[in-house]
C-alpha cells in the first residue's frame, strides 16, 4: 500500500496514546511541503478513528490511506495547503 | 407565534403589504422595479455588512476549566491540543481549582481523589482513611506511566507550543495567593469573567470543565 505514496516523512508516534498521535501529526504535517505525504506509524487503536476525523475537519490536509498490521497502524496524509 | 401564518395565506395579504424584497416580480408594476444597478448596490450593501458582522472565518474554541484533581485535569487539555491541531483557535480559562493545572509546581503533584468516586476499588469508607488519596493517586500516575498517557505536564507544554492560549483567572489567583511567576511561561494573568465571556461568544464550541 505504502508503495503507491511517495512518502516525504515518516512519523513514529508507535506507544503514544490519545491525543498525542493526532496532535504529532499535526506538528509534522505543517513541516512538509505543500503536496508532500507523510506515513504516520502509530499503535494506539483509537488513531484509527481519531487520524481519520481529524483529517476530515482540518483544512489542507487529506487522508490518502489507513492500514492495519503487525500489531502497526499506518496512516498516510497528504498536505494539500 | 408567527402572525403572518394566523392572519392567513399569502394572496390574502394585500400587495403593498409585502415587502419589496418578497414581492413575486410580476407583482411589482412596471416602472417599480428596482434597476440593475439598484439590485447591484443593495447586494454590495448587504455583502459589506456580513463581512463585518462575521470574523476571519477561523474557528474558535473556548474551554473553562474549574477543576484540579488529577483525572479532571485531562479532559480540557486533551480537547485543547486537539482542537489546536485542527486549526481552532483555543482558551482556556482557569479558575478555582483549574488554577492548580497552570502552577508549574503543582500541575505536577495533582491528586485523585478516592472518595466520591464508586468506580475507585476501595469502598468509600476505606477510601476516607487518612493516605489513601495519596495511593490512589500513585496507582493512577502508574497505569498514565504504563499506559504512556502524555503527562499534564506534556500535554501543557505540546498545547502552549500550539499556540493555545491559557489563561489564569486573576481573581482566582489572588484567592489563592498565587502569584504571576508561579505559572508556566506564556500563561495569561490579568484575565477575569468577562474576557472569559468574550471567548465564549465568539467561539464555535465552548466547555465547561
Amino acid at each position: 500500500m505504502s508503495a503507491e505514496y511517495d512518502i516525504a516523512e515518516t512519523l513514529d508516534v508507535k506507544g503514544a496514546s490519545c491525543p498525542m498521535p493526532v496532535v504529532k501529526t499535526k506538528g509534522a504535517i505543517d513541516d512538509l511541503a505543500e503536496g508532500a505525504v507523510l506515513e504516520v506509524l502509530a499503535t494506539d487503536p483509537g488513531s484509527m478513528s481519531d487520524i481519520d476525523g481529524w483529517a476530515a475537519g482540518t483544512e489542507g490536509v487529506e487522508l490518502l490511506d489507513q492500514t492495519e498490521g503487525d500489531d502497526v497502524y499506518k496512516h498516510y496524509v497528504r498536505r494539500t495547503a | 407565534m408567527n402572525t403572518d401564518t394566523l392572519d392567513g395565506s399569502a394572496e390574502d395579504v394585500p400587495a403593498e403589504d409585502v415587502p419589496a424584497d418578497e414581492a413575486p416580480a410580476e407583482d411589482v408594476p412596471a416602472g417599480e422595479a428596482p434597476s440593475r444597478a439598484e439590485l447591484a448596490a443593495r447586494v454590495d450593501e448587504l455583502e459589506a455588512a456580513l463581512a463585518e458582522t462575521t470574523d476571519d472565518g477561523g474557528k474558535k474554541m473556548s474551554i473553562i476549566a474549574t477543576k484540579g484533581t488529577l483525572d479532571m485535569a485531562y479532559p480540557p487539555l486533551i480537547l485543547a491540543s486537539t482542537a489546536a491541531a485542527f486549526g481552532y483557535e483555543v482558551t482556556v480559562f482557569h479558575t478555582f481549582w483549574g488554577l492548580e493545572i497552570l502552577h508549574e509546581e503543582r500541575s505536577k503533584n495533582l491528586k485523585l481523589s478516592s472518595v466520591g468516586n464508586p468506580n475507585m476499588p476501595v469502598p468509600n469508607a476505606v477510601a476516607a482513611l487518612p493516605g489513601m488519596d495519596r495511593v490512589t493517586t500513585k496507582m493512577m500516575e502508574k497505569k498514565i506511566a504504563d499506559n504512556d498517557t502524555a503527562t499534564i505536564e506534556e500535554l501543557l507544554e505540546t498545547s502552549l507550543d500550539m499556540g493555545v492560549e491559557f489563561q489564569a483567572c486573576q481573581m482566582t489567583i489572588d484567592l489563592m495567593g498565587y502569584d504571576e511567576d508561579d505559572f508556566y511561561d506564556g500563561v495569561t494573568t490579568g484575565v477575569g469573567a468577562a474576557t472569559a465571556l468574550r471567548d465564549m461568544a465568539e467561539a464555535d464550541i465552548q466547555l465547561l470543565v
